[in-house]
């Protein structure tokens, strides 16, 4: 009936399976013990932003794999306009307050803290025009065709390329009030796909959307498109992420 | 299970005594990653259901009308699954490796001991799968025939189930990472598409264990034990010598 070899006989006599049956239960008894022991040894970590530490290690570890799989030509996929429509708004951290777009503006720091320039929305809407149809997904599980208009936050960058050291390896930004903050890494800031949005199919975005100007990405969960940006820092290190500090995966990637 | 072996004919003289053997049923391999799979498998759905409660869109119905939605209140609120998407994610996350390593590790044991040949259903004996099934719900009076380790029935749940957990793999990675895996997730049907196969395997591994539990009680405490031991205790009949 079965192969031959593999270390285990056909058949065991009475005497031998009694011998056999008492080892398994031993082993099978101490192994379920070592199963739980671990389950214990997983829930009793100390927490690393709400989540058990060697989870959040999980979490780094996938990051480590999939941001070394990620190539900069390789584009998220991008969908007819006919697909897309005006994006379901989902949270609103850090917009709460009246806003005042005469009043907006854009704040940009070095990675020293330095201050290295102030934009308004013409500014941005200067540089080249580009816009994207693409699946926005959320981290709860829903996804929606959208498409964003705006410029790419390269060309953005680029106006400060003589300023910046070569050693950038991530974009803090947060909302003019510091309630909604994250931290995105500069591979995928400067992705093709990475755009300072203005526009959501066509019009300008609508202030619960992240008016005047929000990150827009497909390479990332909804979580780290932030709205309404109003200061922009380049960073050396990661810096705060709000989801992050709640539990989330920092790099949150797709 | 019955005995593996018949009387030989003509001899029905001598009367028929029995001898107690144990007959290997289940190899070391098996029973390792049977019973690694099933924690890990639990992990999987527990924290699986927790992300799906952040967005439970789905429900099953015919012409716009809905007749389950999954889930029910009183399931989440019985299992603690309300706002626990973040924790859900991390467990999910870091434990599907462990649920994909051993089943690679499963694949390439049945693939290198030979022991697949027991689990693929057998195309001259489909129609077994059939009278098992109407034996098994009391339809059908005579016993299905003995063709070895698994009836009919059971090769097409298992090798089912396996390739469910493959499924539950592919889907999975497909809407982990839809723009470094976008071949694989355009191949189940894109991200939305991914996430419903994803979902529907995951109730169907759900209702396969409860049929699993059923069957198992079914089959009696020598079949359970020898998921444990790898031996079955079968009572042979012999031939007298005297």
């Amino acid at each position: 009936m079965t192969e031959p070899g593999f270390g285990e006989k056909e058949e065991l006599t009475e005497e031998e399976y009694r011998r056999r049956l008492r080892r398994s239960l031993l082993v099978g008894g101490a192994a379920s013990f070592l199963g739980y022991r671990g389950w214990r040894w997983v829930q009793d970590q100390p927490k690393a932003d709400g989540i058990p530490q060697v989870l959040r290690d999980g979490h780094e570890f996938n990051e480590r794999i999939w941001s070394s799989l990620f190539r900069e030509g390789h584009d998220a996929k991008e969908f007819p306009l006919s697909d897309a429509s005006i994006l379901r708004v989902n949270g609103t951290l850090g917009i709460r307050s009246e806003l005042n777009l005469d009043g907006w503006e854009l704040q940009v720091f070095g990675p020293d803290g330095d201050h290295l320039g102030t934009h308004t929305l013409d500014d941005i809407m200067a540089l080249p025009h580009h816009d994207m149809t693409i699946e926005h997904k959320c981290i709860e599980g829903w996804a929606q065709v959208t498409n964003w208009g705006g410029a790419r936050f390269s060309d953005f960058m680029a106006l400060y390329e003589d300023q910046l050291p070569d050693d950038i390896s991530d974009v803090y930004l947060e909302t003019p009030d510091r309630r909604y903050y994250v931290t995105v890494d500069i591979e995928t800031m400067r992705h093709r796909q990475t755009l300072l949005a203005y526009d959501n199919l066509g019009v300008p975005i609508s202030e619960r959307n992240g008016a005047p100007l929000r990150l827009a990405t497909p390479l990332k969960y909804g979580i780290k498109q932030i709205k309404r940006i109003g200061e922009i820092h380049f960073r050396r290190e990661q810096g705060r992420d709000y989801w992050g500090e709640r539990g989330y995966d920092y790099y949150a990637g797709l | 299970m019955t005995d593996t072996l018949e009387a030989p004919p003509g001899d029905d003289a001598a009367p028929p005594t029995t001898e107690r053997v144990a007959v290997l049923k289940h190899r070391r391999g098996s029973r390792w990653m049977h019973w690694i799979n099933f924690p890990l498998i639990t992990i999987m759905i527990y924290s699986g259901l927790r992300i799906y409660k952040a967005e439970d869109i789905y429900a099953f119905g015919i012409f716009g009308w809905e007749w389950f939605h999954f889930f029910p209140d009183p399931v989440y609120d019985t299992l603690d699954l309300n706002r626990r998407l973040a924790r859900g994610l991390a467990f999910h996350f870091n434990f599907a490796w462990l649920f994909t390593i051993n089943g690679l590790a499963y694949a390439i044991y049945t693939w290198r001991t030979g022991e697949w040949r027991q689990l693929v259903p057998r195309r001259r004996h489909l129609k077994d799968a059939w009278h098992v099934l109407l034996h098994d719900l009391h339809l059908r009076k005579d016993p299905p025939p003995n063709r070895g380790r698994y009836n009919e029935a059971q090769r097409l749940t298992y090798s089912f189930v396996l390739l469910l957990g493959f499924l539950a793999i592919l889907s999975g990675f497909a809407i982990f990472k839809p723009t470094q895996l976008s071949f694989l997730t355009w191949m189940l049907g894109g991200y939305e598409t991914a996430r419903v196969i994803h979902f529907t395997v995951t109730i169907l591994f759900c209702l396969f264990f409860v049929v699993h539990i059923l069957q198992v009680a079914r089959a009696g405490f020598r079949n359970l034990m020898s998921m444990v031991t790898g031996y079955e205790i079968v009572d042979r009949k012999v031939e007298s010598h005297d």
